[in-house]
C-alpha cells in the first residue's frame, strides 16, 4: 500500500484533490470537502481508505444530531428501567455508556479514516462542540471520570453542502477543499471508470446532451456527475444507440430517459420550451 | 517565510490567521509542497482558505504575489479600451523570432515604455511588433510571446502551460456578491430563527421527568412540554410592477424562500412607494386594499418588517402629497414610511439594484437616509447585514 492517495480503480481525483487529501494524511488533520451535490464527496473518505488501506468509519450527521452522539451516550432511560426491575446490571454504569462513531474510531489500533458526512445539517452549534476532540483526539467521560485518547490520530473526512456556515474556529483545525464541478475530460475518465466497456460514440454523445442540459439558464437543478452516471446505466440497460441522443435529428424534444437527468417538473418543461425555440430558429 | 504572502492575503480580505501560516509551514517542512509551483499553490489554498467564496480573492493575491506586478496589470487594463485586446487571431512564433525579441531590458523600463506607447498610440492594432495588441512581438498584450513581454486582458489559456492555475481565476463567480438562489436564502433567513416552546405539552421533557423521579423515590413521574418551535414574526412588503420588473426573478426567490421559513410571515404588496394603501393580490388590487393604518393596527411591533424595492423614482413620489404616479395619495409617502419605522422597531429595506448604483439615483439616496441607512442590497452578504440589523 502506498502511503500516498492518487483516486483508485473506482475514483478520478484531480490533482487538486490528491494534493488537499494527502496534505491532510501526512499533518492528520481533518479535511472538509465542499462541492455541488453529485460530486463525489462522501465517496471519498470510503475509497480514501480503501486506497490506503485503512479501517473506515462513517458518521452521518441529521439535523437532530449532537455532538456528544458522536463520543458516547449513557443510556439513562434503560439504567432507570432496570433499577426498577432490580437487575444487577444496575450498579455499573459502564453497562449503560454507548459508544459513538468518534470513540471507536480512536480505540482502532491501526490509523482509520472517519467520515463525518453532511456537518452542515446538524445544529449551528454542532462543529464547536467538536473542537477539542478534532484538534487534541481525545475526550472527556464525566460518567466514569477517564479521558479517552485516539491511539492513531484518525484521517477525518468532513463534507458539506454549504447549508450552514461553519465557524471559523472549526475552519482553522481543518484543511479545506471544494470539488469543482469536474470538466468534459475529466468527465470522460469518470464514466470511462464506471463503464469499462462503453460504445465511444455513445459516451461522446451523452456527454455533449449533459452538458448542454447543464448550461440551460434557468435550471431549478443542474443534473450531476451521480446522475450522469444513472443515466448512462439506464441508457445502456435499454440498449439505446447513439443516434437517438442527437437532438436536432431525434424525433422525440427531449433526450431519453431524461428523468434520471432533470428532477422535476418545472425544469423539464422549461428544458422543452428552450428545445423548441432552438428548433425554430435554426429552421 | 511567507510572511508578507500572509499579510498580502490578509490585505486583500482573506481571514486568515497565524494558526493556519504553521500550518502550511508544518505541510512544507513535511515535504508536501516542494514538488512544483502548482503543488504548492494547490497546497497553500487548502490550508488557508476556508471557504470556496474565498477563492478569486486568493488566486488574484497569489499571482499578485507570484509576480509582483499584478496592481500594474489591472491600472494599465482600466486605461484600455478592451477592444484593442480582443482575441481574434493567434500567431505562431518561429525560434528565430522568439530570440529577436528576447529582451527589451529590464522590467522597470518596459514599463516605462508600455506607458509611453500608451500615450502614443490611439487605435486598435493587432500582429506587427511595436504597438499594444493581441498576437504581436511586442512585448506588449496578450497572445502573442515575449519572454519578457506583459500581458494585458489574456483571457484563458492559449497554451496551458502558459497559464498559471491561479491566473485562470475558474473561482471569480464564487465570490459572495452573487445573487442568490432559494435555498441559499433559506440558509440565510434562518439566522433569524427564535425558538421557543409553546402549545400544547406533546413531547416527553427527558430531564424534567428524571429529575421529577428522583424527587418521588424513583417512581417514574412522566413531563411533557409543548414542541419548539419558530416564534419570529415577519412583515413583508413588497414593491410591484414598473421598474421592479427586472428583478422580478430575485423577488420571486427571497419570497418563497421566505414563505417556507417563517410560520408567521404577512405579506402586503406596494407600487414604488408605501402609501395610505397595500393590497395582498395583485390582481384585485383596485377593489381589495387594506388601509395601512389597518396594517399597522394588525400587526404588533414585534413584527420585523422587511420592504422590498428598488426605490426608483421620482423624488415627488416620495416628499410630496398627490405625487404617486397612479393615484391621487394625500399624504406623502414619507409620512407613511416614518410611521411604519416609528411603529416597528426592526425594519429594515432590500434593494435588488447592486449597491454600486445606488448613488446615481437621487430617490435611493433620499429612501436611505430615511432609513438611517438600513437599507442593504438583496445578495447574501446583503441579508446577513439585514438580519444582524433586525436581531
Amino acid at each position: 500500500m502506498s502511503n500516498e492517495f492518487q483516486g483508485t480503480d473506482r475514483y478520478i481525483a484531480t490533482d487538486e484533490l490528491m494534493a488537499a487529501v494527502n496534505a491532510a494524511v501526512t499533518l492528520s488533520r481533518p479535511l472538509l470537502i465542499k462541492g455541488e451535490p453529485g460530486t463525489g464527496k462522501t465517496l471519498l473518505a470510503n475509497e480514501v481508505a480503501r486506497a490506503l488501506g485503512k479501517p473506515f468509519f462513517e458518521w452521518h450527521i441529521k439535523s437532530t444530531t449532537k455532538a456528544q452522539q458522536g463520543l458516547y451516550e449513557y443510556d439513562a432511560v434503560s439504567r432507570l428501567r432496570d433499577s426498577q426491575l432490580g437487575d444487577p446490571k444496575v450498579k455499573d454504569i459502564r453497562n449503560y455508556i454507548l459508544k459513538g462513531t468518534l470513540w471507536e474510531a480512536f480505540d482502532c489500533d491501526t490509523q482509520p479514516v472517519l467520515l463525518i458526512d453532511e456537518i452542515d445539517k446538524a445544529d449551528i452549534e454542532f462543529p464547536n462542540d467538536l473542537l477539542r476532540e478534532l484538534d487534541r483526539m481525545e475526550f472527556y467521560v464525566y460518567e466514569t471520570h477517564e479521558t479517552v485518547r485516539a491511539r492513531q490520530r484518525p484521517v477525518i473526512i468532513i463534507t458539506s453542502n454549504n447549508e450552514k456556515e461553519l465557524p471559523d474556529a472549526f475552519l482553522r483545525r481543518c484543511f479545506f477543499h471544494y470539488i469543482r464541478f469536474p470538466d468534459a475530460e475529466t468527465m470522460t475518465k469518470i464514466v470511462d471508470v464506471h463503464f469499462p466497456g462503453l460504445k465511444r460514440e455513445l459516451l461522446h454523445e451523452a456527454l455533449t446532451t449533459f452538458f448542454k442540459i447543464r448550461d440551460t439558464p434557468g435550471l431549478k437543478k443542474k443534473p450531476t456527475t451521480s446522475e450522469l452516471l444513472d443515466w448512462i446505466k439506464l441508457l445502456v440497460a435499454e440498449d439505446i444507440p447513439p443516434e437517438a441522443l442527437r437532438s436536432d435529428e431525434a424525433r422525440k424534444l427531449i433526450p431519453p430517459l431524461y428523468g434520471a437527468l432533470l428532477k422535476n417538473e418545472q425544469d423539464v418543461h422549461l428544458f422543452e420550451q428552450l428545445v423548441f425555440l432552438n428548433r425554430r430558429n435554426s429552421r | 517565510m511567507l510572511v508578507k504572502f500572509f499579510f498580502l492575503l490578509r490585505n486583500a480580505g482573506l481571514p486568515v490567521s497565524i494558526t493556519e501560516l504553521l500550518t502550511l509551514l508544518e505541510a512544507l517542512k513535511a515535504g508536501l509542497g516542494d514538488m512544483s509551483a502548482e503543488r504548492f499553490y494547490y497546497l497553500s489554498r487548502t490550508c488557508l482558505v476556508k471557504d470556496e467564496k474565498h477563492y478569486d480573492r486568493f488566486d488574484r493575491a497569489f499571482a499578485e504575489h507570484f509576480k509582483g506586478v499584478e496592481d500594474i496589470f489591472s491600472m494599465l487594463q482600466r486605461q484600455l479600451p478592451p477592444d484593442w485586446l480582443e482575441k481574434l487571431s493567434v500567431r505562431d512564433f518561429s525560434e528565430q523570432e522568439k530570440a529577436a525579441v528576447e529582451a527589451l531590458g529590464g522590467w522597470e523600463k518596459l514599463m516605462e515604455t508600455l506607458k509611453k506607447r500608451l500615450e502614443e498610440q490611439k487605435e486598435r492594432h493587432q500582429g506587427g511588433s511595436k504597438w499594444i495588441g493581441t498576437a504581436g512581438t511586442s512585448p506588449y498584450g496578450a497572445y502573442g510571446f515575449n519572454p519578457e513581454g506583459v500581458r494585458i486582458g489574456q483571457e484563458g489559456g492559449r497554451n496551458r502551460s502558459a497559464v498559471k492555475v491561479w491566473d485562470r481565476r475558474e473561482f471569480a463567480n464564487l465570490d459572495d456578491k452573487v445573487e442568490l438562489g432559494t435555498r441559499n436564502i433559506k440558509i440565510a433567513l434562518r439566522r433569524l430563527r427564535r425558538f421557543a416552546r409553546q402549545g400544547a405539552p406533546d413531547e416527553l421533557a427527558l430531564a424534567d421527568t428524571i429529575d421529577a423521579t428522583a424527587r418521588s423515590g424513583g417512581w417514574l413521574d412522566i413531563k411533557m412540554q409543548p414542541e419548539r418551535r419558530n416564534v419570529i414574526k415577519v412583515l413583508l412588503l413588497l414593491d410591484i410592477g414598473g421598474s421592479m420588473d427586472d428583478h422580478v426573478n430575485t423577488c420571486e426567490e427571497l419570497f418563497s424562500a421566505a414563505r417556507s421559513e417563517f410560520k408567521h410571515l404577512e405579506h402586503y404588496y406596494f407600487h414604488n412607494f408605501v402609501y395610505e394603501a397595500l393590497w395582498k393580490d395583485n390582481r384585485r388590487r383596485r377593489n381589495e386594499q387594506k388601509p395601512t393604518a389597518e396594517v399597522i393596527r394588525t400587526y404588533g411591533p414585534d413584527y420585523k418588517l422587511i420592504l422590498v424595492g428598488d426605490a426608483t423614482m421620482s423624488p415627488y413620489e416620495i416628499t410630496h402629497a398627490g405625487g404617486s404616479v397612479e393615484h391621487w395619495n394625500p399624504e406623502p409617502g414619507s409620512l407613511w414610511l416614518e410611521r411604519l419605522m416609528k411603529h416597528y422597531p426592526k425594519f429594515a429595506w432590500l434593494n435588488p439594484v447592486p449597491q454600486g448604483r445606488w448613488r446615481q439615483t437621487a430617490s435611493i439616496d433620499m429612501t436611505r437616509d430615511m432609513l438611517k441607512g438600513r437599507m442593504y442590497p438583496l445578495t447574501l452578504a446583503g441579508l446577513d447585514q439585514m438580519i444582524d440589523a433586525l436581531t
